[in-house]
Order: C-alpha cells, then sequence, then structure tokens
C-alpha cells in the first residue's frame, strides 16, 4: 500500500508530467486562458489518463512483449508496433468515452465539450504510456501512476490558468504579451515545483 | 520561384510553428540539454514532418473527410516507428538518451497540424516543401535553446569543451540552471521577445 501511495505522490509532484517532462505543454499553453477551460481540460486529462495507460499495460503485456502469444504458437516480438497501437488505444478509447459521456451523462459532456477529441493529440497521455512501457510498470502501478499523472497535470494547468487570470491586470513589454510572459510564468512554475524533486519516498 | 522561397522560409521568422503558433513544445523543451540530442531530434522532425505530410497530400483526394484524422494519425505513426527503430540500431546511446521523446514525435502537433491545415489542400510538392519548411523552423529554435543550455549549463557544444568548467580545472562556474528544466522556458521565452521585437506585427493584442 505505502508503495502505491509514494508513488502516486511521486506522480503529481516529483515527476509532474508538465513541469518536470515538458508533456502536453501546447494545450497546456494554449488553453489556459480561462479557469473554467483549464478545470475541464484537467478533469478531462485526469479521465482518459487513467482509463489508457492500464489498458495499454494490458496491451503491453499480453500481445506485444516478446513470447506473450506463445499459446497461440506465435514466438515473435512485437514491440515495434507498440507506438501505433498505443496511440490506436488512446484514439478509440477518447472515441469511446466521447460516446458514452454523450449518451449517459450529456451535462459533462457538454462541459468539457471540444477538449475531448484535442486529448488524443495531447503528448500527456501518449507519454504516460510511453513512461508505463520503460519504467516497467505492472497493472496496478499503472493505474496508480495514470491517475497520479493526470492529476498532477490538471493540478498545473489550473495553477497557470489562475496565475493568468491574475495577469490581465499587470502591464507587460509588448513583446512578450500573451505567449512570452506564459512561457516565462510556466518557467518559474516549474522552478517551485522543483523543490519537491529532492523528497525521496 | 517566389511561392518556393514563401513556402519555406516563412515558418523559420514569420510564422514559427514553436514561437507563434504554439505547436510541437513539449519536445522542444526537453531534448534541448545537448546538442546531439538537439541535432538528432531536428532530422528526425525535419524526415516526419516532411513525408507525413507528402504522404497526407497524396492521399488527400481519397480519404473521406469522417476518418482523415485517424488516417494522418497512422501515416505519422508509421514515420515515426520507422525512425525509432532506425536510432535503435544505429545511434543506440542517442536513442537511450531520448528516450520517449521520439515515439511523442506521433503527438507533436507540427506534423499534425502541418498534415491537417496544408497537406490536406495543397499539392504533392508545395506539401513536401511545406513539411520541411516547418522542421527547420522547428529545428531553429530546438538549435538556439540547445547551444545557449549547452554552452552555458556545462561549457561545452557537442561536447567539446569551449569554456573550461571549474570541477575540471578551469575557469568558467558552470551555471547549473541552464541544465535544469525551467530554463528552457526562460530560453524560448526570450526568443520569442526578441522575434516580436524584430517583427512587432505578431505583437498579441490583450
Amino acid at each position: 500500500m505505502e508503495h502505491y501511495l509514494s508513488l502516486f505522490i511521486k506522480a503529481i509532484f516529483v515527476e509532474n508530467l508538465a513541469l518536470a517532462f515538458f508533456l502536453g505543454m501546447c494545450t497546456f499553453l494554449a488553453v489556459s486562458k480561462k479557469m473554467e477551460t483549464a478545470i475541464g481540460l484537467g478533469i478531462a486529462v485526469v479521465v482518459v489518463q487513467t482509463i489508457t495507460i492500464p489498458v495499454n499495460n494490458l496491451i503491453f503485456k499480453y500481445i506485444l512483449s516478446e513470447g506473450a502469444l506463445s499459446w497461440a504458437g506465435f514466438e515473435g516480438d512485437l514491440t515495434f508496433l507498440g507506438l501505433i497501437s498505443y496511440i490506436g488505444v488512446i484514439a478509440a478509447m477518447v472515441q469511446i468515452l466521447e460516446m458514452t459521456l454523450d449518451k449517459y451523462f450529456p451535462k459533462l459532456y457538454n462541459a468539457l465539450g471540444i477538449f475531448l477529441p484535442l486529448i488524443t493529440v495531447n503528448c500527456a497521455i501518449l507519454g504516460g504510456s510511453l513512461f508505463m512501457v520503460e519504467r516497467d510498470y505492472n497493472f496496478t502501478e499503472s493505474v496508480v501512476f495514470g491517475l497520479g499523472g493526470g492529476v498532477g497535470w490538471a493540478i498545473a494547468i489550473i495553477a497557470l490558468a489562475g496565475i493568468r487570470e491574475k495577469m490581465n491586470y499587470s502591464d507587460v513589454p509588448d513583446g512578450l504579451k500573451g505567449l512570452g510572459i506564459t512561457f516565462m510564468t510556466v518557467g518559474l512554475m516549474s522552478l517551485a515545483f522543483m523543490a519537491f524533486s529532492g523528497i525521496s519516498l | 520561384m517566389s511561392r518556393f522561397k514563401e513556402v519555406l522560409f516563412r515558418p523559420i521568422f514569420d510564422e514559427n510553428p514553436i514561437a507563434l503558433q504554439i505547436l510541437g513544445i513539449c519536445s522542444a523543451l526537453a531534448v534541448t540539454t545537448k546538442m546531439d540530442t538537439v541535432i538528432t531530434m531536428s532530422l528526425a522532425v525535419i524526415f516526419v514532418c516532411t513525408f507525413a505530410n507528402g504522404a497526407v497530400s497524396l492521399i488527400r483526394k481519397e480519404v473521406p473527410p469522417s476518418i482523415r484524422i485517424i488516417v494522418q494519425m497512422t501515416i505519422i505513426a508509421t514515420l515515426v516507428i520507422l525512425v525509432d527503430q532506425f536510432l535503435k540500431a544505429f545511434a543506440y546511446e542517442i536513442s537511450k538518451q531520448l528516450s520517449v521523446f521520439v515515439g511523442l514525435i506521433i503527438t507533436n502537433c507540427i506534423v499534425l497540424g502541418r498534415a491537417e491545415g496544408f497537406a490536406m489542400k495543397n499539392p504533392v510538392g508545395w506539401s513536401l516543401l511545406d513539411g520541411f519548411g516547418n522542421g527547420l523552423g522547428y529545428s531553429f529554435i530546438l538549435i538556439v535553446v540547445g547551444v545557449f543550455r549547452e554552452l552555458f549549463g556545462s561549457g561545452t557544444l557537442f561536447g567539446v569543451p569551449l569554456m573550461k568548467s571549474v570541477t575540471e580545472g578551469g575557469w568558467y562556474p558552470t551555471n547549473g540552471l541552464m541544465l535544469l528544466a525551467p530554463s528552457a522556458f526562460f530560453i524560448i521565452g526570450g526568443i520569442i521577445w526578441a522575434i516580436r521585437a524584430w517583427k512587432p506585427e505578431q505583437v498579441e493584442e490583450d
């Protein structure tokens, strides 16, 4: 239990996908102007991340890894197909999630709006799956890692949106307006998050 | 000829994918501590972007619009797998250092963005050129950031010591911040500031 708790905390703070690994930066910078949209996107990422990483974990273990298909008489190593299968799974999951939400939770579906399809090309999602493979997580670990990674990303984007809303009132030099100052802000946030990096759990 | 120049060079300063279009930032930040990885990553992105654009443009009239995104993703993923396997076979060390970031070219929005925004509407030749130009624009930012970070962070370029660091008995006290993640944000922010000071029409209104 302790092991999973430390993995969870580590995924949120120490190895924050957005601020320590720069994943999902495009959406992170582009969709953080307003608080509500940031919260919507954050929740969507948590949900998709928690579903896709464990599913990709199963696919990796029972289909792609070496000898996984030996019961069917196939002895080869299919890991080179990894990238294309993970992105396929992510695209399919997002599509299924979209249809389910539309049918059963129309309110949530409307709140998330265009962010769900955008998530397919969010590198935080694919990055999470690739880290899961690289670090050799088992199924439970990948559930915890998916949830933690998603929550970490959501916290980061919500914090950034808060700062940017406040920043509307400040006087920024012309050339830095918009994207430039956002980069600087994220840099400072990432510096702050580095304070967690010394923690070993 | 003028169109040729425009398609090829516009993405470098006027419509830089990173500095103006906010595309493909993730990998730009993570791989820039060393020039070796910067150059490898740049070449990989130029390759994928050029040929993905070409391939998407080739089939642009055959693909029904409803499934075009998934078709584009498949093309891109296939090209990225090629690059990934190639690096693993011939440059294993660098491929280890790039870790997941080669795979993440798939979700690098430059590639999908150009496929969707340019290649779906233009003939093959121009699309190839546009892909190449955007790859160059991406590499330009990556190289500038990489030079700053490696030179000031460890006093070397491509691993060759230019400013001998204090730890090795030289005179240059290395700036550890440059090797850490946040420095990349400050440098890119600075580049954006510089480009916009030079080309004021890119300044965003509040």
